[in-house]
């Protein structure tokens, strides 16, 4: 069996047809990522037990007669912010090198309740903070496709673990483009969800009111399945949103003929002209394919940035008070007091963009700035999320760049993080609205690295996006 | 330099995080940097515009409550397994009373 070109598709026919069993698969698979994931480091743990059980429990239903579920036998990594009972999950930092889960997410209770095989968590930045999978405790994760470039950030370890094929589909999380802008770097899809749709319980919090869970594949029919495999209400998280889950790989199908795509002005000037050209080309096949191109603006997209690091840092400030070295992190050795201990256990642990946004963070929340950036900010969130339903109004979907820049090298940009920040500028406008957004590959640059298209929908079209996105993958194929 | 290192050492007392020397001076320099960007929302008139503290979407007002079901708890020792120092089912830490 050819492992990196597996697909949840033909993992189900070759288990139907009795090609494999899922434990002949697994255990296929969890060599080939043994063997490969040195290339890359995109997975920090390699759970041969756990694959193993799961892919034993999909034979034994098969063996039944029963229905194994939608992901049986589907070799999945994990995101190392999402907690896996008895699984180590570090969160790419040091402080929790040692800390293992006492329960599992409901986004991997779903996958592995639909047959899936999870067979590795994913490297990523420390607690997902970052664009390049450099700010890891546990080192930088090196691009399939050019090993002296980054991956992305901060789901590095998923995009490239999809992308190396030590994986069929993978979990990221999203907080401001960091499920996307490592997919575009890795040449795969990368969804970022409605806001609500797939519960955050077991999400290690970065930002709460920001943080997203969202699939990684190969194809969009395999996103479109893993994500209706996880969505939907959980009691375990109130933020999750009660509304029902289409069947969105039965719905790819559908016409695009006619669709009205908005193309933000904001988002195309000043763009680098090889990913730019690659992105007119995308628009060209759309409109090949029927659709019609319009001219929108979301007139308050320079002031995303400053909005989102605003928030996004009050909200880390706060989430990231609980690594104290009381409950579960590693602990300072030797310190007479508790708030020494407190103080040595964090400036110990932390690397050093988690210190900085955390320092950011709590200069913004403290007292006499309050109203002037976390207060304002959200006021801005606001326009910024009211740019998008105006232009929801007279088009169906957005189609932008989803980076300024393919995928950089290792170490060009962690000198200045301002610079790294404003990188993220055309993903975080979605993060900030709540809207689900995704990144379809879009071409390659001449020195064959990948470029993402990002397409936009209003919330919870998602099955409007993936019909697009579907399309669009099958024109350019 | 708007940020200095004496309103890097407060933040740092605020947000219980030690620095070392070298650490205080470049977050003094990277503060700066990214403050100075990010205040240009400053300029941007927001009066009259609510503050966007979630993203809202259309439920009934009790959408966000669970239904009150029993179910077992962690258990202490569950939940202390991944302490660095623990005993008889509680958290342990160094002495509390100073300051």
């Amino acid at each position: 069996m050819n492992i990196p070109a597996l697909t949840i598709d033909t993992v189900r026919a070759g288990l139907r047809e009795k090609h494999f069993s899922a434990v002949e698969l697994a255990a296929e698979a969890l060599r080939f990522a043994e063997a490969q994931n040195p290339n890359t480091n995109a997975l920090l743990t390699i759970s041969h037990e756990r694959a193993m059980a799961s892919a034993r429990r999909v034979d034994e239903a098969l063996a039944r007669g029963d229905d194994p579920g939608e992901l049986a036998g589907v070799p999945i990594a994990v995101k190392d912010v999402i907690v896996t009972r008895g699984l180590r999950t570090t969160c790419g930092s040091r402080l929790l090198e040692n800390f293992i889960p006492p329960y599992d997410a409901t986004a991997v209770v779903r996958l592995e309740g639909a047959g899936g095989v999870i067979v590795g968590k994913a490297n990523c930045d420390e607690f997902a903070m970052g664009s390049s999978n450099e700010n890891s405790a546990y080192g930088p994760v090196r691009n399939p496709v050019d090993p002296e470039r980054v991956p992305g950030g901060s789901s590095g370890g998923s995009a490239a673990s999809v992308a190396q094929g030590t994986s069929v589909v993978a979990l990221g999380s999203d907080t401001g483009g960091s499920v996307r802008q490592p997919a575009s770097f890795c040449g795969v899809v990368g969804v970022t969800p409605t806001y609500g749709r797939v519960s955050r319980f077991g999400l290690v919090a970065f930002a709460s009111s920001l943080d997203h869970i969202g699939p990684f594949s190969r194809s969009v029919k395999d996103a479109a399945t893993l994500l209706k495999v996880i969505a939907g209400r959980d009691r375990n998280d109130s933020t999750s949103a009660d509304a029902p889950v289409p069947d969105y790989p039965a719905l790819l199908d559908g016409n695009v003929r006619g669709l009205r795509i908005g193309m933000p002005k904001e988002y195309f000037a000043g763009l680098a002209s090889e990913t730019g050209d690659h992105i007119a080309a995308g628009i060209e096949v759309l409109k090949k394919l029927g659709c019609e191109p319009v001219d929108v603006s979301l007139p308050h997209t320079e002031y995303a940035v400053a909005c989102y690091y605003i928030i996004a840092t009050a909200e880390a400030s706060s989430n990231l008070a609980r690594y104290d070295g009381v409950r579960y992190t590693t602990r300072a050795a030797e310190s007479e007091t508790l708030s020494a201990m407190y103080r040595d256990t964090r400036g110990e642990g932390f690397g050093t963009e988690c210190k900085r946004r955390i320092m950011l963070g709590t200069y913004v929340l403290s007292h006499g700035y309050y109203d002037a950036y976390y207060l304002k900010a959200q006021r801005v969130r606001s326009l910024i999320a009211r740019d998008f339903a105006q232009a929801f109004e007279k088009v169906d979907a957005i189609v932008t760049p989803v980076s300024p820049f393919p995928a950089f090298k290792l170490g060009e940009k962690t000198s200045d993080p301002m610079d790294m920040y404003l990188s993220d500028i055309y993903t975080i406008t979605c993060d900030l609205a709540g809207i689900p957004g995704m990144s379809v590959p879009c071409g390659v640059t001449e020195s064959g690295l990948p470029v993402g298209m990002q397409i936009l929908v209003k919330h919870f079209d998602e099955a409007g996006m993936f019909r697009l996105a579907h399309a669009f993958e099958r024109a350019t194929s | 330099l708007k940020i200095t290192d004496k309103d890097v050492r407060y933040v740092a007392e605020l947000a219980n995080l030690r620095l070392t020397e070298d650490e205080i001076a470049r977050m003094a320099h990277d503060l700066d940097e990214i403050l100075s960007h990010v205040d240009k929302i400053d300029a941007l008139d927001t009066s009259g515009v609510e503050p966007m503290a979630q993203v809202l979407y259309d439920a009934d007002d009790t959408a966000s409550l669970r239904e009150d079901i029993e179910h077992t708890p962690l258990g202490s020792e569950a939940a202390t397994a991944n302490a660095p120092l623990k005993g008889a089912g509680f958290f342990k830490v160094p002495k509390v009373i100073e300051r």
